[in-house]
C-alpha cells in the first residue's frame, strides 16, 4: 500500500491544517483513494472554501424563485406550469490547456447540469475572456475556443444564442471561458440531486470511465506556472454525441417516475457526484466500483473515482424499477449499470475486488469542508475623471470610427457564425442585440438572455464594477422588452491568499449585492473559478453575470435596429460626462485610469422599468442601452443594424467627447413613431423620468451636431473588418 | 397528406422539420426511428438535420447503412418524393440516392448565416411556388456543405437541369463571396435524375414566419404539401 507522506499530502493540494482535520475525522490514516477524495472535495472548486463566507450574502430568493443556488442549477417559475433552469460554469484553466476540448466540455458540462434537473436545454450562451489581440497565443486560443464551444453545442442540437467576449493583456496567461445554458421544464417534473430509501439502487448512466481528467478539480484550484502546459492530460475530451444520446435518455426515464435523485457526474466525477447526493439525503452509500463501466483495463479505485471523463450521471432509482429505465438506455446504446445502493450508515465505503476501498463519513467530509475567511483589503476607490479632465479628439468621426473598430466593440460575427444559432426553431432574437430572445416553444412567451461584465470597470472599482455588471444585465433584458427575473454568476478572480485579490471578490459581490437587492435580480446559482494567475500575475476580477428574462407576449418585442426613416430618437437618463475607465480613455487615450462610471440603482430600476412600460404599450420601435463607448457608439450600433442612418443634435453644456463617449449607466436610447412622442414624453412627465429628443432616423448617414458626419456603411465596414481581420493572421488557425 | 420524418440518434432537426411540416399540412407527420426496418405509408419522405452518429467516420456514412434507409432508398425508386436537408442531403449522397460528396467547408469552419438563394431549375413538385431565377432566403448551418462531383458528373447535372438552388447574392449574383462553403458551381441543392429526391444543404425550415426572420420556408413547405395532395 502507498505510504501518506508530507510530500503526497502537499502533491494533493491539502495543507497541514487541513490533512490534521482529515486525520481527526476518519481517527486514522487515510490510504491514497481516501486522501485523493479529500483532495479534490476540498478544493477549492469544490468546496467554496474561500468564497463561501461572501457567497452567502448575496440575495437568492424571490417569489418566482422555485430552486436557489445549491442544485446543479437554479430555477425559476416562467408561468403556465413551466419553469426556466439555469447556470453559469467556468472551464477557464483547461481551456487555456488544450482550447478546444477545454472549451467543448465546458459546454457539455454545464448542459448536463441543466437536463439533470429534468430541463430540455433551449439556449446556450458564453462569456469568453482572451489576452491582448496581439499575444501570440490570441488568435490560436480564440479559434480554438469558438471551434469547442460549436463543435459540441451544434452537434446536441441546441442553439448557441450569443454572450460576450474580451480581450486584454491581464488574460494573456489565463484566459475566461464561461459557459452558460438554459433550459425549460415544467414545475412539476424537477428532479433533484438527494439520495433517498434506504436500499434503493445506484445506477450509473452513460460513457464508460477512462483515466481522463483525474485530478481536473484540483488543477482548477491552483496557479499557473511555465509549466503548466504539460497538465494537458488532465483535460477531459468531450463526445457531444454521447451528451445527445444521454440527454434523449435521460428526459425519456424522466417521463416515467422511475427515478430519485440524479446528478450529473462534472468536476471530481464520481467522488463528488456520490458524496454531495448522500450528503443532500442525509444517507450512506455503498458502491461496488467493480461495477462501473470503465474504458480501460486495470483501473484502481482512486482512478475511478478521481476520473473526469465526461457524459456520464448517477441516479437513485426507486426499487424494482431497474429494467424499464435499462431500455431506455440500451435503446440509446448508453452504459447502464447498477453500481451500489443507499444505506443508513451515513457513510461512504467503496468496494472494489473484494476488499474496502475506502470508507468515509459522508456529513463530516462533504460540510466539514474548511471555509476559510481570507484576509483582504479594499481596492481603494480611484477619482471621477469629468469630460474637461480628458483632451478633446482631433475629430470627433475618427474617434467614433476608431472605437467601432476596437477590441472590445468590433463585431462578433466571425465567433457566432461558427454556432447554430437557430436550430430548436425558436430564436427570435440572433447574437449581436442587447440579449438573445428565444420563444417557450409552443407559447407567446420568451425568454431574453444575456451575459455581462465590464472587468475593467471591477478592477478599478469593485464594487461598483460588481454593480455595473448586474445592472447592465437587467438592462439588456430590459431592452427587448424582457422583464429580467434571475441572474447565475461566474466569479473569475485570481489568487484569494492575496488580499488585494480577496478585497477584489469582497468588493465585486458588495456591488452584486446591491444591485440584485434593488433591481430585484437575485442569484440562483453560479460557480467560482480563482487561482486565475500566471506566475503571479493575477486576471482583471471577472463576475461575469447571466441573466434570464420573460417576455410575455414575444410579439412586442423591441430590437436595437432603427426601423423606419422618420422615428423620433430619445435618451433616456441625464448625460454626465464621466469619463473615467471609458473605452474612449483606453482607446484614443491609451490610458486606463479614473473611476468607472457611477451606478444609481435607484435610476437604473427607474429608466428602465419606465421603458419597458412604454414597449408593452407599443410604443418604442427600437431599443439599445448604453454601455462601452457610450451614446456614439450605442447610437452608431443601431444604424448599422437597420442599415439607416440617424441626425442627432446633442443639447448640453458637456464637452463634445464627453457627451458622446461617456458611458453613463442607467441610459437607454429609443426610437418612437413621430406620433407617439407626445405620448412618450407625457408618461415620462408624470413619471419623473428625464427623456430628451435627441434626433431623427433617416437617410445614409450619422450625424451629429455638425461636428461629425459618417455614412453607415463605412462604420458597418469598420465594425465588421477587425475580428476577420485577426483571425486571418498567420499562427491564428 | 401523411409524411414521414426519419430519425437518427443525434438528428437535431428533426422537431424543426415536424414543426415545418405539421404547419403546412396541418397534421403531424410520422417520427420514424432510425432502426425501424419498415416504413409507414406515406406520401413523402423527409430526411432532417443534425449530426447523425456524430458524423462519426464521415458525415451521413454511419446512417447510410441504417435499416431504415434500405427502405427509403426502396420507396424513392418506387417514386416517392425524398426532401433531404443537410445531414438529410450528406446521407443521401452517401446512400447514392444523389450524386456527388458534401466536403469540408472550404473555409473549415461551421457556418451558420442566412444565405440567398437562386432557383436554377424548374422542379413544379418542389419549387413550383418559386420562378425560376427568383432569389430565395434560407438559412444554413453545416461544417460539410462543400459540394463536389467530378467533372462529368457535374457537367451532367447541369446539362440536365438538376441543380436545384445556387449560392448567389441578393441580386442573384454568382460570386465566390455569395458561397459560404467552396461547393461547386456554388450549388446548394440539387435532384435525382428522375426528379423526386430534393438534397439541399439550407434549412427551409428555419425561415417560416416573421419572428423567425423570414417566410420564404414557409412558401416552399405550403406549396410542396399542395402539390403532393
Amino acid at each position: 500500500m502507498t505510504e501518506i507522506t508530507k510530500e503526497l499530502v502537499a502533491e494533493h493540494g491539502l495543507t497541514e491544517e487541513e490533512y490534521a482535520d482529515v486525520l481527526k475525522i476518519l481517527g486514522r490514516t487515510p490510504n491514497l483513494t481516501e486522501l485523493g477524495i479529500f483532495s479534490v472535495m476540498w478544493s477549492e472548486h469544490c468546496s467554496y472554501k474561500s468564497s463561501k463566507k461572501w457567497l452567502k450574502t448575496l440575495p437568492t430568493e424571490a417569489p418566482w424563485v422555485i430552486c436557489g443556488p445549491g442544485e446543479n442549477a437554479g430555477v425559476i417559475d416562467i408561468g403556465d406550469g413551466q419553469a426556466a433552469i439555469f447556470k453559469m460554469e467556468s472551464h477557464n484553466h483547461p481551456s487555456f490547456i488544450e482550447p478546444y476540448q477545454g472549451a467543448a466540455t465546458g459546454v457539455g458540462g454545464i448542459m448536463r447540469d441543466v437536463f439533470t434537473m429534468g430541463a430540455r436545454p433551449i439556449a446556450n450562451m458564453n462569456a469568453l475572456r482572451f489576452g491582448r489581440p496581439d499575444h501570440p497565443k490570441t488568435g490560436h486560443l480564440v479559434s480554438g475556443v469558438v471551434a469547442g464551444i460549436a463543435g459540441y453545442g451544434n452537434c446536441m442540437g441546441v442553439p448557441t444564442v450569443g454572450g460576450e467576449t474580451n480581450f486584454h493583456a491581464s488574460y494573456d496567461g489565463n484566459i475566461l471561458v464561461n459557459a452558460m445554458t438554459v433550459g425549460l421544464a415544467n414545475t412539476d417534473n424537477i428532479f433533484y440531486s438527494a439520495a433517498a430509501g434506504v436500499g434503493n439502487p445506484v445506477v450509473y448512466v452513460g460513457s464508460k470511465t477512462g483515466r481522463d481528467g483525474i485530478h481536473g478539480a484540483t488543477m482548477a484550484s491552483a496557479e499557473f506556472d511555465d509549466d503548466s502546459e504539460e497538465k494537458r492530460p488532465t483535460v477531459q475530451v468531450g463526445d457531444p454525441f454521447t451528451e445527445k444520446l444521454l440527454l434523449e435518455a435521460c428526459l425519456e426515464l424522466m417521463a416515467t417516475d422511475a427515478i430519485v435523485a440524479i446528478q450529473d457526474m462534472g468536476a471530481a466525477g464520481l467522488t463528488s457526484s456520490s458524496f454531495e447526493m448522500a450528503d443532500k439525503g442525509g444517507v450512506g452509500i455503498e458502491l461496488n466500483l467493480d461495477h462501473v463501466p470503465m474504458r480501460e483495463e486495470g483501473m484502481t479505485p482512486y482512478e475511478i473515482m478521481l476520473s473526469e471523463s465526461q457524459e456520464r450521471m448517477l441516479m437513485v432509482l426507486k426499487p424494482g424499477r431497474e429494467e424499464e429505465a435499462r431500455k431506455i438506455f440500451e435503446k440509446w446504446e448508453l452504459d447502464f449499470s447498477v453500481i451500489g445502493k443507499v444505506t443508513d450508515t451515513g457513510r461512504m465505503v467503496l468496494t472494489m475486488n473484494g476488499e474496502v476501498a475506502a470508507d468515509l463519513p459522508v456529513a463530516p467530509l462533504a460540510d466539514a469542508a474548511p471555509e476559510y475567511d481570507r484576509p483582504w483589503i479594499k481596492t481603494p476607490p480611484p477619482s471621477v475623471l469629468k469630460g474637461e479632465d480628458v483632451p478633446a479628439p482631433n475629430d470627433l468621426g475618427d474617434a467614433l470610427l476608431k472605437l467601432m473598430g476596437s477590441s472590445e466593440i468590433a463585431s462578433r460575427r466571425w465567433i457566432w457564425e461558427q454556432y447554430d444559432h437557430m436550430v430548436m426553431g425558436d430564436t427570435i432574437q440572433r447574437p449581436g442585440g442587447d440579449a438573445a430572445v428565444v420563444r417557450v416553444h409552443g407559447t407567446q412567451k420568451a425568454l431574453a438572455i444575456t451575459t455581462d461584465c465590464t472587468p475593467r470597470y471591477c478592477y478599478a472599482d469593485p464594487e461598483m464594477g460588481g454593480a455595473q455588471a448586474v445592472a447592465e444585465a437587467w438592462r439588456n433584458i430590459t431592452a427587448t422588452g424582457g422583464q429580467p427575473l434571475a441572474i447565475t454568476d461566474c466569479m473569475n478572480f485570481g489568487n484569494p491568499q492575496r488580499p488585494e485579490i480577496m478585497g477584489q471578490f469582497v468588493g465585486c459581490i458588495d456591488g452584486m449585492r446591491r444591485a440584485c437587492t434593488a433591481l430585484d435580480f437575485p442569484v440562483i446559482s453560479g460557480n467560482v473559478s480563482l487561482y486565475n494567475e500566471t506566475n503571479g500575475t493575477g486576471i482583471y476580477p471577472t463576475p461575469a453575470i447571466g441573466g434570464v428574462g420573460l417576455l410575455k407576449d414575444y410579439s412586442k418585442m423591441t430590437t436595437l435596429a432603427f426601423k423606419e426613416d422618420g422615428d423620433v430618437v430619445m435618451l433616456i437618463g441625464d448625460p454626465t460626462g464621466e469619463m473615467g475607465q471609458s473605452l474612449y480613455l483606453r482607446e484614443i487615450e491609451g490610458r486606463e485610469d479614473g473611476a468607472p462610471p457611477t451606478v444609481d440603482l435607484e435610476k437604473e430600476r427607474k429608466h428602465g422599468d419606465y421603458l419597458r412600460e412604454m414597449i408593452d404599450k407599443g410604443l418604442v420601435t427600437a431599443a439599445h442601452d448604453i454601455s462601452d463607448g457610450g451614446l456614439g457608439v450605442a447610437l452608431a450600433e443601431m444604424a448599422i443594424a437597420g442599415n439607416i442612418g440617424a441626425e442627432i443634435v446633442l443639447d448640453t453644456e458637456l464637452p463634445s467627447h464627453a457627451a458622446l463617449f461617456a458611458e453613463d449607466q442607467a441610459s437607454y436610447i429609443l426610437t418612437v413613431k413621430p406620433d407617439d412622442v407626445e405620448l412618450v414624453r407625457g408618461f415620462a412627465l408624470a413619471e419623473d423620468i428625464p427623456l430628451h429628443i435627441i434626433g431623427t432616423i433617416g437617410h445614409t448617414d450619422l450625424k451629429i451636431d455638425g461636428s461629425l458626419t459618417i455614412s453607415v456603411s463605412k462604420l458597418k465596414d469598420v465594425h465588421a473588418k477587425w475580428l476577420p481581420d485577426l483571425m486571418s493572421r498567420p499562427g491564428s488557425e | 397528406m401523411k409524411a414521414a420524418v426519419i430519425v437518427f440518434p443525434a438528428s437535431n432537426c428533426d422537431r424543426d422539420l415536424k414543426v415545418a411540416l405539421t404547419q403546412a399540412m396541418g397534421r403531424e407527420p410520422d417520427m420514424v426511428w432510425h432502426g425501424e426496418s419498415e416504413l409507414p405509408e406515406t406520401d413523402l419522405i423527409a430526411i432532417p438535420g443534425g449530426f447523425s452518429y456524430g458524423d462519426y467516420l464521415r458525415a451521413g456514412a454511419m446512417a447510410a447503412n441504417s435499416p431504415i434507409m434500405r427502405e427509403v432508398v426502396k420507396r424513392a425508386e418506387g417514386g416517392t418524393p425524398v426532401l433531404a436537408i443537410c445531414n438529410g442531403f450528406q446521407i443521401a449522397t452517401e446512400t447514392g440516392m444523389l450524386p456527388g460528396a458534401l466536403l469540408r467547408n472550404a473555409g473549415q469552419k461551421f457556418v451558420c448565416r442566412d444565405v440567398d438563394l437562386l432557383v436554377t431549375s424548374q422542379n413544379e413538385r418542389f419549387v413550383g411556388c418559386f420562378e425560376q431565377g427568383e432569389v430565395v432566403r434560407f438559412p444554413v448551418a453545416h461544417h460539410d456543405g462543400n459540394f463536389y462531383a467530378d467533372e462529368d458528373k457535374l457537367n451532367e447535372l447541369e446539362a440536365e437541369g438538376q441543380v436545384a438552388f445556387r449560392y448567389v447574392t441578393p441580386d442573384g449574383e454568382q460570386t465566390a463571396e455569395a458561397n459560404p462553403n467552396g461547393s461547386l458551381n456554388n450549388i446548394a441543392g440539387i435532384y435525382n435524375k428522375a426528379g423526386n429526391v430534393l438534397g439541399l444543404m439550407p434549412h427551409p425550415e428555419r425561415l417560416i414566419s416573421d419572428e423567425l426572420g423570414g417566410t420564404d420556408g414557409k412558401r416552399f413547405f405550403d406549396h410542396l404539401v399542395n402539390s403532393i395532395v
